[in-house]
């Protein structure tokens, strides 16, 4: 299999994407109005990566091995015993990640070339665009540690070139700055798990480092422990959960497609991915997978509740990626990795579907404003309402999503849901612990379902609140967008099909499809197994949860009592506390960014920097020298006689010495 | 009879009154004359000292003549430019050259 062409060619999966970015870069440029070869280039080379991407995959499941096929290019860094090649890695997991990336990548790049059409950017939106997908592939093909961070890092450098895409707005850009640094903290923790890999295994290389890692790190020891706690640290940066969860929602200054792609299907889910990648080692550590499960479930309601009193629609679906990201970590926690690749899988379908639907809306909302020039927020959902007979096609594709997330079966999020949950339940035989975890999981998949309704409950129906003379100008978007809006909808439908479970007849494909990856980790944690009216219970159950949720939030919320959001009153009480998400960013400034502002400037400048470098060692060396200078001038008193005598009394003192 | 103690003991009271005198006195002109008192001094020792240990010192003593015919011209020169300057040879007021 290894010497298959179509797994060889993989290195194309990335030429295409970094082709892109320099072709889109040099038009942005030399001639950003050349809109129509930037739009043939920019989705040329998703669509022509993702038709590699499939070729891949096909030849993998040909080739029926476990073993995965890894392509070594060069040496990159031979550094005295440590030896890191710039290789790839093609197996069940990067093959399922790379169709994902690409897959949904195409369709948000189409969506792309409507929604950015006006915009001056463009080209510059599409080559930022295409690095993004190149530094996603490289995440999710490299073969050992350092080159995944590269990817890590990359992505990282283009949620922040998008985030802050409208730059000369300074919300936007201070948006992209507070993700990229938020996400430092975590990429310090990624840093350090390096090293200690490095130090308790001597390689880097994933191959080498999860077959050994049995042998060389004590199961429950603190190594282990320490090395996956790091790892979780840099994925609780990139994927936004609970402690590094602020930058998500803010995120969302960027275009609307960027946070389809982006801050929804792939970027952050890269921590699920490493966490997945690195199965073995979490096996080991059994407080880890506690820790990663419990913020996970945390991360989960606590997103959810804050997702209730949003009124940017955008902001709605942030949290509510925050939420689904905490299930996929709740999932992978549990040991139930193929379950957590499961979510990321359909969640990418949905979410985008969601997103780039939002986007629609926000398109149809903001032409509506610009016609008539009112200065209105186009994203606030009490400026929408109605929109259904305006957005037909948008309006019936979004329902589809939200049942799917709200966990409506037979959709995609109804199997991936109920199957974290469900492993989360049989792990509670051995650990009470999961009981709470999947209590959690519970609730928020009720307040799932309940502000997904709200959402649209506010957005699609009710009576329009846009303003009469905005009314007219309400309309669906062009096919560009709608098409890949019908695509993504037809996946949310059936993704749930990947891995639908025995019990209702499904075959678990995605489950044997990453065997071969999960297989060591599954040797070390038996997978637990409920029994069929169990299972049958918690899957009713879980219907039951969402059809609560929904008819909870059609008989609670009343969409004609809502005003539009110039004439709204401020938010009073619990609802004022949740729009704010908890005061979550005011007590991290207090806490955190005002003391070390604090000691920036009072200790570090004024007194460090001032007083000991600049006053003590700089000026201070300039003043002995002086003072020494000063000292010496004191003996050229410019009289000869001094002098002389000075030489004498020196003769006479050198001969004395001599001649003794 | 040799007489060399006598003649380095004389050598060595001009010496020390050459040294005390550039010391001590603040003329310039007398200074000069110190100065050449010291030479003189030396060029006794060499004469005295060449009875024990061969030509050599009478050659060094024509050197240290010429040095000091050299010095001396060059010297009284200096002090001649300084006096027309500075209406002095006193050393006192002549200090350009302090720290």
């Amino acid at each position: 299999m290894r010497n298959d062409p179509a797994v060889t060619l993989v290195w194309l999966v990335l030429a295409l994407p970094l082709a892109g970015f320099l072709l889109n870069g040099a038009l942005a440029l030399l001639a950003p109005q050349k809109k129509t070869v930037v739009s043939v280039i920019g989705v040329g080379v998703l669509a022509a990566a993702f038709a590699v991407a499939v070729a891949a995959f096909a030849a993998l499941a040909r080739g029926h091995t476990a073993e995965p096929a890894i392509l070594t290019y060069w040496s990159w860094l031979p550094v005295g015993a440590l030896r890191v090649d710039f290789a790839l890695q093609v197996d069940a997991l990067s093959t399922v990640m790379l169709l994902v990336v690409t897959g949904v990548g195409s369709l948000i790049h189409v969506f792309s070339v409507g929604y950015m059409r006006e915009d001056p950017g463009y080209a510059r939106y599409f080559a930022y665009l295409n690095l993004f997908v190149f530094f996603m592939l490289i995440l999710v093909l490299g073969a050992n540690f350092p080159v995944m961070f590269v990817g890590w890092e990359g992505v990282g450098l283009c949620s922040y070139l998008l985030i802050g895409f409208w730059f000369n707005e300074r919300i936007n850009a201070d948006a992209g700055k507070k993700a990229f640094i938020v996400n430092r903290i975590g990429d310090a923790g990624f840093l350090i798990a390096m090293y200690l890999i490095f130090q308790h295994t001597g390689s880097l290389d994933f191959r080498t480092v999860f077959s050994k890692a049995p042998a060389l790190l004590a199961p429950g020891g603190p190594a282990v422990t320490a090395i996956t706690l790091f790892l979780f640290l840099g994925c609780t940066g990139k994927s936004a959960q609970i402690p590094l969860l602020t930058w998500l929602p803010d995120a969302m200054q960027g275009p609307t497609p960027v946070s389809a792609l982006i801050h929804a299907a792939t970027m952050v889910t890269a921590g699920v991915y490493l966490v997945v990648r690195c199965n073995v080692l979490y096996a080991l550590a059994p407080l880890s997978q506690t820790v990663v499960a419990g913020i996970g479930a945390l991360t989960a309601l606590f997103a959810a509740v804050i997702a209730t009193k949003q009124w940017d629609i955008k902001r709605v679906l942030a949290y509510s990626t925050i939420s689904q990201l905490g299930y996929m970590f709740l999932g992978v926690g549990t040991g139930a990795m193929a379950a957590g690749m499961f979510h990321l899988v359909t969640h990418a379908f949905f979410k985008a579907l969601l997103f780039l639907g939002a986007g629609s809306v926000i398109h149809a909302m903001h032409h509506a404003f610009h016609a008539t020039r009112a200065h209105e927020d186009a994203q606030d959902m009490r400026n929408m309402g109605g929109l259904k007979q305006h957005l037909p096609w948008t309006a019936n594709l979004m329902w589809v999503a939200t049942l799917a997330i709200a966990g409506v079966p037979p959709l995609a999020g109804f199997f991936s849901k109920d199957e974290i949950l469900a492993a989360a339940f049989a792990r509670g035989s051995h650990d009470a612990a999961w009981y709470g975890f999947w209590g959690l999981g519970v609730a928020t998949a009720l307040l799932t379902a309940f502000y997904m309704t709200r959402l649209m409950l506010y957005t699609f129906h009710g009576p329009n609140r846009t303003g009469d003379a905005e009314r007219a100008h309400l309309h669906e978007a062009p096919w560009i967008m709608t098409g890949p809006l019908v695509v993504l909808g037809v996946l949310t439908v059936a993704g749930g099909m990947l891995n639908a479970p025995p019990l209702l007849g499904g075959g678990t494909w995605l489950h044997h499809w990453l065997d071969p990856v999960t297989r060591a980790a599954a040797a070390l944690w038996p997978a637990a197994h409920l029994a069929p009216a169990l299972e049958w219970t918690l899957l009713l159950g879980a219907v039951l949860v969402a059809a609560a949720g929904i008819a909870v939030a059609r008989s609670l919320l009343r969409p004609d009592a809502l005003v539009p959001a110039r004439l709204a009153p401020p938010e009073t009480g619990l609802a004022r506390v949740l729009l704010k998400k908890l005061y979550l960013d005011e007590i991290y400034d207090a806490a955190i960014v005002r003391p070390i502002t604090w000691l920036s400037t009072e200790v570090l400048w004024k007194i460090v920097d001032l007083r000991l470098v600049d006053g003590l060692a700089v000026n201070g060396a300039a003043r002995l020298t002086r003072t020494a200078g000063w000292l010496g001038s004191r003996l050229q008193t410019g009289n000869v006689g001094v002098y002389v005598a000075v030489f004498v009394i020196g003769v006479l003192a050198v001969l004395t010495a001599a001649t003794r | 009879m040799t007489l060399l103690g006598p003649a380095l003991a004389v050598s060595a009271v001009l010496f020390a009154l050459g040294v005390a005198g550039v010391v001590i006195r603040r003329n310039v002109i007398v200074i000069f004359m110190c100065v050449e008192l010291m030479l003189n001094a030396v060029n006794l020792t060499f004469i005295a000292l060449a009875q024990r240990l061969g030509i050599q010192g009478h050659v060094f003593v024509f050197f240290v003549m010429a040095v000091a015919a050299a010095e001396a011209a060059v010297g009284l020169a200096i002090i001649l430019a300084v006096f027309r300057h500075r209406e002095t040879v006193d050393l006192k007021d002549i200090t350009l050259l302090k720290g």
